[in-house]
């Protein structure tokens, strides 16, 4: 039975048992229903096996949405504890390990993949391509981020989660300290949704660099594709980074190498260091493409072409570099002196400046314009004056002789809540309702949209201003309680009502999705917005082939010029269409990834090996394979297209 | 004539197997650590390049701005990150 032993979970409470038998009911109820309803064939073929740019977006959104839940049942439970002094809800050990995967979840397996599922789904369409360049290739990015996130969320029942914090510093997350396999977990499976990352990253650049429509030159490009472009720059460069020291660690768990060690002439602060190297870019990852939102959803909502369309290119790729320039600001406290510290503190000042230009820009995009305050745009006008708070809060940790005082207190807590907030998620869920209707091909229901934008804003400013005072008051981070005679005690019943307030506006979303299903009208058009740029060209379903001719732009807003002056979008004729493949490989791979990543996780060396033997499998029959897609006959686009026409 | 022999990349290759001797020398000549870091950070360097400019063909096809830049984007952000370091961790430690 000793080999059982290792799966077991070092500190079981009742919830986590209830977890496990809901785990097992859920796992047993998708099988039966698939079964029963014989939709096998159906998720195989049509989801599992797809090299569709629009469907793996799809798969990342409901993946993102299901994250989401999780990070925010953690969330909940976290407010919880603090809701009241002396609290015994959680023990400290599960309150570790419970603001760990938060974290981690938060940021990793929620905020990424949506991002991703925006890239993949609207990128394509807004640069007139029929796919992304390697279509397989996002396949597999998909897949090994979604074994990755499995992994990970497999750890709470399957031998602990980690409990190092989402940043497991060492010596913390050492073997001396960090016993039981959770931060295994942590190494693995961020490690394989990292090289996922990494290859979306490619991918992207590579379809934004050689894919775009005749006409696109680059200063012509919608500025969420700029966006995409610049975020998918600074993954290609930072990812590595972490890939490395992550590997390191993990060397460091289970072969007792000394890289991050305090002996042995080991560092374990190289690992904070490599770990923000990657961590700061990381931030600006999930802002611009949020900030590329917005600037969609506020030109289309204002009724206005973008004001300041090049200083909005310039201030990102400008983000960009600096972005790479300021991680030691995590750790202005480490020891290191005042030449760094300065150094630092300043280029991260300095950052404010091309992000306030964007902020100028998107208010005088609003000005003058006619505008229509629908859900997306709700989202986008909430976000400018609560990211500029966020924003200012961060000015004030980047003095470094300030951050002494504010370091690891809930004033940083939160601070970076408002601005991953406002900034990142109101931006998905802007996106998520703007972007509905073309993925969808009807409307999410504007009334109850509202009224979960306007719980979400009250919520947020509930959850999260209170923290600011507990702060500067002394409160510090990651402690699973606090005595009365501190007096935090009604701030913090003030934040957990707001995260109670924000649980409901997740509530309203999901019942909105539900209520817009049944009763939401069908005939919408491919245009509902009445927005700007190519991707409203196309029909709504989106034909897999996209657009059925090449289009042909002048400006950053072909298809406005379409609508207004008479631009003539789509001069060519029907030809026929080289589409690429299905394929099972990428799935599989990313499987055996799982497997790999499991058996690491608990040092059962055999079946890592086969594992690993089985990927490289999968990569020589990829190398050896011929496959050189498949034609769509002119006829077969012909009968497509006055169907879809039909449907308008 | 100049299709059966591609100077560029003889030269390159010879060029390289050059530089590969020069690092190696390192290991063979008494030299201190600090003039071998040196000896291995240039040569290394220098073959990279060579790689990718002869043997990648970065600068023959019409963007080649774009995959140069991309390089020197990409030195540039990896020596701010070695720099950055040394001078969190040894220059001002």
């Amino acid at each position: 039975m000793e080999f059982f032993e290792r799966f077991a979970i070092p500190n079981p409470s009742l919830a986590i048992y209830a977890s496990m038998v809901a785990i097992g009911l859920t796992v047993v109820a998708i099988i039966a229903g698939l079964t029963y309803f014989k939709k096998w064939g159906y998720l195989w073929r049509e989801w599992l096996t797809t090299v569709d740019h629009k469907r793996i977006g799809i798969m990342y959104l409901l993946s993102a949405l299901i994250m989401l839940f999780r990070g925010g049942v953690d969330a909940i439970m976290l407010r919880a504890q603090l809701a009241v002094p002396d609290n015994k809800l959680l023990d400290p050990q599960h309150y570790n390990e419970v603001f760990s995967t938060h974290g981690v979840i938060m940021v990793m397996f929620m905020a990424m993949p949506f991002i991703f599922a925006f890239m993949n789904y609207v990128v394509p369409l807004q640069i007139g391509a029929r796919d992304v360049a390697f279509p397989r290739l996002n396949a597999l990015s998909f897949w090994l981020f979604f074994f990755g996130a499995m992994l990970f969320n497999i750890s709470f029942v399957i031998g602990g989660s980690p409990d190092a914090g989402w940043t497991s510093y060492f010596p913390l997350a050492g073997n001396d300290f960090s016993q039981h396999v959770g931060t295994n977990y942590y190494m693995i499976a961020i490690q394989i949704s990292g090289i996922g990352s990494l290859m979306t990253g490619i991918n992207m650049i590579t379809t934004i660099m050689k894919m775009r429509a005749p006409g696109m030159t680059l200063m012509k490009m919608p500025m969420f594709t700029w966006s995409v472009l610049v975020t998918n720059l600074i993954i290609v460069t930072v990812f590595p980074v972490i890939t490395v020291a992550l590997a390191m660690g993990t060397m460091d768990r289970l072969f007792g190498t000394h890289f991050f060690a305090t002996t042995n002439g080991g560092m374990d602060m190289l690992w904070a260091n490599l770990f923000w190297v990657w961590g700061h870019p990381e931030v600006y990852i999930l802002i611009l493409p949020a900030f590329g939102i917005y600037s969609e959803i506020i030109s289309t909502f204002a009724g206005r072409n973008l004001y300041g369309y090049k200083s909005m290119v310039a201030s990102m790729v400008i983000i960009s570099a600096l972005s790479c320039m300021v991680w030691a600001h995590h750790f202005f406290t480490m020891g290191q002196g005042a030449v760094a510290n300065s150094f630092f503190s300043i280029t991260t000042m300095m950052i404010a400046v091309p992000t306030g230009v964007k902020i100028f820009n998107w208010l005088f995009t609003l000005w003058k314009g006619k505008i229509r305050f629908t859900v997306p745009m709700l989202y986008s006008l909430g976000f400018i004056p609560l990211f500029v708070i966020g924003g200012m809060t961060g000015v004030m940790l980047a003095m470094s002789a300030a951050d002494y005082q504010y370091h690891n207190t809930m004033f940083l807590v939160a601070h970076f809540h408002n601005t991953i907030i406002p900034g990142v998620v109101f931006a998905m869920l802007a996106g998520l309702t703007y972007y509905w209707p073309k993925m969808f091909g009807f409307m999410l229901n504007e009334r109850i949209g509202k009224w979960s934008f306007w719980t979400l804003t009250i919520g947020f400013c509930l959850a999260f201003f209170p923290m600011y005072i507990t702060g500067l008051d002394g409160q510090a981070r990651r402690m699973y309680t606090y005595s009365e005679a501190t007096g935090y005690g009604p701030l913090n019943m003030v934040s957990f009502v707001g995260a109670g307030v924000m649980a409901i506006s997740f509530a309203l979303i999901v019942y909105n999705v539900y209520y817009s299903v049944r009763y939401s009208p069908r005939n919408i058009g491919a245009d509902p917005w009445d927005a700007r740029s190519l991707e409203w060209a196309t029909h709504t379903p989106v034909p897999e082939y996209n657009f059925a001719v090449e289009p042909q732009v002048a400006s950053s807003e072909g298809f406005w010029d379409a609508k207004k002056k008479g631009h003539a979008l789509f001069p060519g004729k029907v030809e026929k269409i080289h589409m690429p493949n299905n394929s099972g490989v990428p799935f599989i791979m990313g499987a055996i990834f799982f497997v790999l990543g499991f058996s690491l996780v608990f040092s059962l060396w055999i079946p890592a090996i086969l594992s690993l033997i089985g990927i490289l499998a999968c990569m020589a029959l990829r190398s050896f394979e011929q496959d050189h897609g498949r034609y769509i006959s002119v006829k077969e686009i012909e009968e497509t297209e006055t169907k879809l026409r039909g449907a308008k | 004539m100049s299709e059966l022999f591609p100077r560029k990349q003889i030269i390159g290759f010879v060029f390289s197997l050059v530089l590969t001797a020069a690092a190696l020398a390192v290991y063979f000549l008494k030299l201190s650590f600090a003039q071998g870091m040196v000896v291995l950070v240039v040569t290394a360097f220098v073959q990279a390049l060579l790689q990718l400019v002869v043997f990648m063909h970065a600068g023959e096809s019409e963007d080649k701005w774009v995959i140069y830049g991309k390089v020197f984007f990409m030195i540039a952000m990896a020596l701010i990150t070695v720099f950055g370091t040394l001078l969190i961790f040894l220059w001002d430690m």
